[in-house]
């Protein structure tokens, strides 16, 4: 059973393409990696797939997925850290699908609340506002937030970012632990000795898919040298395009 | 002595009494959307909407006089046109929303002005650009409470996913669709407020009852909660110095009210817990950890 699959997808900004024919599917309960060079086109995969961004061409489908079974967490959040609220308040927001727009927040919930904080680390940290929080420290809380969603697909956009080796392991181990749920997680990643350890499956993007599959098959030398001379090509006067897409999944 | 400073004048004088009713409600609804305005960093654009409710206001003018029933549906009229506007312009189109109202805004000011000018007289136009809250009149106070319920009530309802959005408005779209809704529902009380505000500040004024509070709460809390108490009773403080201000000492009773706030707010910049200039400087030994 799929949780996602691409239809000849093309994604991309004012017709211009960023995410070029993209097909085939993602098994419920995958572990993939989205790997390739800076504007290969991976931020915009992410965002087509949790629904901010509408393909251009082809179709995107969720297996039965709702909006709110997903959790994303983007590369850079525009989040407004000097806005007075708690990281208790600001973790408990990833509750929005049970607690919706008027739904209480009772015992149960705020225990649930205490414990994503704890399980991320920051036990102790409740009431400090978000504006006092370290770089690692936000990142814990947005792991902490997308544990609350309980979502069946994950979609992590280079959650490693700036982020310390320490931090790192933990909140690695948080991926691997939904993983272990049985919950499909796709994250886009720069850090190919991370990928090759704890990612069953990779996406080599280079605005087309340059080879996807296993990541020990996938993860070759000669591919990644593939993507890293895709080039960023953005032409005003670009023809419209009238490939069918089969061509590129090579 | 000092009951007749300040207690006396509004148990002898009914217009002050109305005075005093009206600027506590517009504390009450006031203030927590001018905490919204700031912190989702709209205060200016809080003070163009103010200009942008004048045509409306000034074609109530136009049609009935010096009526303030009539100057309120205008004003609310021409506001929610324009607040509409250009939300729907800076969303379809990418213009920051405040670019796309200052557009709106100084057409409506100039607009606004032209219309007043033409049937009346130099005195009008004081009116409706400073208020007169002395002038309110038994069913002007009822439209000020109702629009202050109706703004509370609004209020509580978009509590939730306004404060997200203003936090996080990515993580909002990603889980729901109230995001747009509660914006223009936001955008509508600042309308409602601003109208009220407008019957006894004026238009240049009117979103003083709201910005002013809002920074004076900057500097005591870093909790919303607490940042909308402490702005409520800021306004309503300023509101009642400033009718008593005024009464003793003839000066309009807008600005004086604008003024005492200002004097709040002042003090609070120099002394406030959070970030206060007193603070910065002299913030005793460091902390252990």
């Amino acid at each position: 059973m799929a949780a996602l699959h691409f239809h000849n997808v093309t994604l991309g900004y004012d017709r211009h393409p960023a995410v070029h024919h993209l097909s085939g599917e993602i098994a419920r309960g995958a572990l993939v990696a989205v790997i390739g060079p800076n504007g290969a086109g991976k931020s915009t995969l992410l965002r087509g797939i949790v629904g901010i961004l509408r393909p251009l061409d082809g179709s995107i489908h969720l297996g039965g997925l709702d909006a709110r079974d997903i959790a994303y967490l983007p590369q850079s959040a525009e989040i407004d850290r000097s806005f007075p609220i708690s990281v208790f308040d600001f973790v408990g927001t990833g509750l929005w699908r049970e607690a919706g727009l008027f739904g209480g927040i009772g015992k149960a919930a705020r225990a649930k609340i205490l414990r994503a904080i704890a399980s991320v680390g920051l036990n102790g940290f409740e009431n400090r506002p978000i504006g006092t929080l370290s770089g690692g420290q936000m990142q814990r809380v947005l792991f902490a937030r997308v544990l609350l969603q309980d979502a069946s697909l994950i979609v992590l956009d280079e959650p490693f970012n700036a982020i310390d080796s320490k931090t790192t392991t933990d909140l690695l181990a948080l991926v691997k632990h939904w993983h272990g749920e049985g919950r499909t997680v796709l994250a886009a990643l720069h850090d190919m000795e991370m990928v090759r350890t704890h990612f069953t499956e990779t996406l080599v993007l280079a605005r087309g898919p340059v080879a996807w599959g296993p990541t020990a098959e996938v993860l070759t030398p000669e591919n990644l040298m593939v993507a890293m001379r895709m080039c960023e090509a953005f032409d005003d006067t670009a023809a419209a395009c009238g490939e069918d897409g089969r061509s590129q999944a090579a | 002595m000092v009951y007749d400073a300040l207690i006396g004048p509004f148990t002898e004088f009914e217009f002050m009494r109305r005075a005093l009713a009206a600027v506590i409600a517009l504390s009450l609804a006031g203030a927590p959307i001018g905490v919204f305005l700031m912190l989702r960093r709209m205060s200016l654009v809080g003070d163009a909407m103010a200009h942008a409710i004048l045509p409306g206001a000034a074609i109530g003018f136009l049609l009935s006089g010096l009526n303030l029933f009539a100057m309120t549906a205008g004003g609310l009229i021409a506001g929610f046109a324009v607040a509409i506007l250009a939300g729907v312009v800076a969303r379809s189109t990418g213009l920051k929303e405040d670019a796309s109202l200052a557009t709106f805004y100084l057409a409506s000011l100039a607009l606004g002005v032209t219309i007043v000018s033409i049937k009346g007289t130099n005195i009008d136009l004081l009116h409706v650009l400073f208020g007169n809250i002395l002038a309110m009149d038994d069913q002007t106070l009822l439209v000020v409470a109702f629009n202050a319920t109706v703004t509370l009530l609004v209020l509580a309802v978009i509590y939730r996913p306004l404060v997200i959005e203003s936090v996080d408005p990515l993580f909002l779209r990603t889980v729901s669709r109230a995001g747009g809704p509660a914006h223009l529902a936001f955008l509508a009380l600042v309308v409602i407020n601003l109208v009220n505000g407008f019957q006894a500040l004026g238009t240049l004024l009117a979103v003083g009852l709201m910005i002013l509070p809002a920074g004076i709460a900057r500097f005591w809390s870093r909790d919303l909660t607490a940042m909308i108490c402490i702005a409520v009773v800021a306004a309503a403080i300023s509101g009642y110095a400033g009718l008593v201000l005024s009464f003793q000492t003839r000066i309009p009773s807008g600005p004086a009210i604008i003024l005492v706030a200002t004097v709040l707010y002042i003090v609070s910049v120099l002394f406030g817990r959070v970030g206060g200039i007193v603070r910065q400087l002299f913030p005793g030994r460091h902390l252990e950890a």
